[in-house]
């Protein structure tokens, strides 16, 4: 990927010395390989700090909160339509925020490339479409677009929807047949084999809450499993419990969600979360013909009434 | 000591062989990485050098247990006195871990297990459990245990700790939970216990050379509380912070829980689970104060605790083994190495 960081440190360091925002929210370099860690750069001084690669599968949009001052924050297509979502849902004002916009090239997906070596992955490099990784044992060369993050083959917003200014030039949008071959395979299954596959996705979860936290759509004051009165669901290993936080979040962020993927890019233990999100994505294009963030003049389909609303439900 | 040679032919054997006396958990590697588990009569543990995301403390800390219950039924004599939840408290064995996990164990153990309080839950799952672990010759780059006084062949807190050899494994028996282990196995090969232990040795040297990762904890006893706690760095450490539990869960010696109470019908059932500082609900009082309300307050107090209470009120090192399980897993790449060395070198700037 050309990183653009230059151009995206130039304009940091414009924006921080001419004192219109407070900060910069972006992308620390990583102590890790194939990690980088978000910041809030405030001096001049320290824009060198920010990064940009294929490493950046966090959402930035979640970094982004009401307060006094302007802030800036480095936005991918994914990130912009979070800001979007934010500004519709009066989490800030649009004029709160400065976007540098990032058309982005996607993002690679860590634990697939962690799989393909028997040891840690000790270096992580890349020039343009290809990654070079190497572990104590190997050294392997790899393709971008074998390893992108799931969400990140399907996207097809890659350039930022709302910005101030853009840190590259913009990008060719992938044209897919199908933007949800993954939800088929699953629609595909009969009853009983769908909830087995449910079932397996979280026999792992250990309850972190990290794609909830790493989730900008998630900034509920108290999330539903931490009311305690009422108690909505017990905070054990229960299966049942385990699951019902799932496909409950899934549900609140029907109609919301950004397919940006940072749940899956958060979760510890490699659960692909986005399987239960998926699903209503694929029903909000089809039934309302709403993907979620790309306007910030347009309510979202479950908080909105239109007379020709489908409703072959009522019989 | 004594020395056990293992010919590894005879390994599944001898751990199968086992399954009769002792309930076995293990390193299984899935679809998503490699975790410790019970395992099944038809499964072996996974002994090749996977570092299992979460360590072994659910051996004897599980994520969520029962630990009372009682009848809701008035008309059962005892109605409401809660009694301790009958657990399966025969012989267990966990094989093939990381041997800093025994030790995390140990440090886990003065708080469970002291003069004054005894956690009865905690204390009968450790009596009843041999800690069998696997030396680490190839360390990954997170691990940076030796300089947190650990290492990759660390035998604190294990029973018997089995060095690789290609096609046997050499089992040095630390403990008679140990060597009622390797009975229980028939692994009955006396080894040399000279040459052993030379050989021991050699392979630890050899895999503490290949360890690159370290942390700087000399200082940290000499820092005073006060400082520290208002060391200028705690906001931009906090800042990408998400408060999932992560860290919490994943490390080995992390020991908190709550307690919650549950009913089904006229079954009352309290169990506890793992808690975890990050989480605001952690100390969320009644009255809906808290104390640690801010993100910041948090990530400084699970440092504050690992790197500098238990430092000061135990003298017994710090908080922590040096797994690097933290460091890998954390979805925002807080580093307690990085975290470390800054409270090590922290001056007051006056």
């Amino acid at each position: 990927m050309d990183t653009c960081i230059e151009k995206i440190r130039e304009l940091s360091a414009d924006l921080l010395e001419k004192g219109e925002v407070e900060k910069v929210i972006g992308f620390a370099k990583g102590t890790i390989p194939m990690a980088t860690s978000p910041i809030a750069v405030k001096t001049k001084q320290d824009v060198d700090k920010l990064v940009f690669n294929s490493t950046c599968g966090l959402n930035l949009a979640n970094y982004v909160s009401k307060g006094k001052g302007k802030i800036a924050v480095i936005a991918k297509g994914c990130d912009a339509r979070n800001i979007v979502t934010h500004i519709v849902e009066n989490q800030i004002q649009r004029e709160q925020i400065y976007i540098i916009g990032v058309p982005c090239t996607g993002m690679v997906d860590k634990h697939k490339i962690a799989a393909l070596f028997e040891d840690e992955i000790i270096e992580f490099s890349e020039d343009g479409d290809t990654l070079t990784v190497s572990s104590l044992l190997n050294t392997q060369t790899l393709k971008k677009y074998d390893y992108l993050k799931g969400n990140c083959l399907y996207c097809t917003h890659k350039n930022p929807v709302l910005y101030d200014v853009l840190a590259r030039d913009l990008v060719e949008e992938q044209k897919l047949d199908n933007l949800f071959p993954d939800v088929d395979r699953i629609e595909a299954l009969d009853e009983e084999a769908k909830w087995q596959h449910f079932e397996n996705l979280t026999k792992n979860c250990i309850r972190c809450y990290a794609c909830r936290n790493a989730c900008p759509l998630c900034y509920c004051p108290t999330c539903f499993v931490d009311e305690s009165s009422p108690q909505w669901v017990g905070k054990g290993q229960n299966k049942t419990d385990v699951n019902t936080f799932h496909f409950l979040r899934a549900f609140h962020c029907a109609g919301r969600c950004t397919d940006c993927g940072a749940c899956v890019e958060a979760c510890p233990m490699g659960i692909n979360v986005r399987d239960f999100t998926r699903k209503l994505n694929k029903d909000s294009l089809e039934l309302f013909g709403w993907e979620a963030g790309l306007d910030v003049t347009k309510r979202p389909p479950l908080d909105t009434y239109r007379p020709e609303d489908p409703d072959d439900f009522i019989k | 000591m004594k020395f056990i040679s293992i010919d590894k032919n005879d390994w599944t054997k001898g751990i199968d062989k086992s399954r009769e006396k002792y309930q076995l958990f293990g390193p299984v590697k899935d679809e998503n990485g490699c975790l410790i588990k019970k395992l099944d009569p038809d499964v072996q543990p996974d002994m090749g050098f996977h570092e299992s995301i979460m360590s072994a403390k659910s051996v004897i800390f599980p994520q969520t247990e029962k630990i009372l219950n009682t009848s809701l039924d008035e008309s059962i004599e005892n109605h409401h006195i809660m009694q301790r939840a009958k657990t399966d408290y025969s012989p267990r064995a966990v094989l093939g871990i990381r041997p800093y996990d025994a030790k995390a164990m140990e440090l886990v153990r003065l708080n469970f297990d002291t003069k004054e309080f005894k956690d009865p839950y905690w204390c009968d799952a450790y009596e009843a459990t041999v800690f069998v672990g696997l030396g680490i010759t190839k360390p990954g780059p997170f691990d940076f245990s030796t300089s947190v006084g650990t290492g990759p062949f660390c035998e604190e807190g294990l029973d018997i700790l089995l060095a690789d050899l290609d096609d046997t494994y050499l089992a040095k028996i630390l403990s008679p939970k140990g060597e009622a282990y390797a009975a229980a196995c028939g692994f009955d090969v006396m080894a040399d216990e000279k040459e052993s232990q030379a050989l021991f040795d050699i392979l630890r040297k050899e895999a503490e050379k290949n360890i690159t990762s370290s942390v700087e904890i000399d200082k940290l006893k000499g820092q005073t509380i006060l400082e520290l706690h208002e060391a200028d760095f705690w906001d931009d450490v906090a800042f990408a912070c998400i408060n999932c539990g992560t860290c919490t869960y994943v490390c080995p010696t992390c020991w908190c829980f709550d307690i919650q109470d549950e009913t089904k019908q006229k079954q009352a059932t309290r169990f506890r689970n793992w808690d975890t500082c990050m989480s605001p609900l952690f100390t969320r009082h009644a009255t809906g104060h808290n104390p640690r309300g801010t993100k910041v307050q948090r990530v400084r107090q699970r440092f504050m605790h690992k790197l500098k209470y238990f430092l000061d009120k135990y003298d017994q090192g710090i908080m922590c083994v040096g797994c690097g399980r933290c460091v890998k897993s954390c979805p925002v790449n807080i580093d307690i190495r990085e975290v470390c060395n800054m409270m090590n070198a922290y001056e007051k700037q006056d």
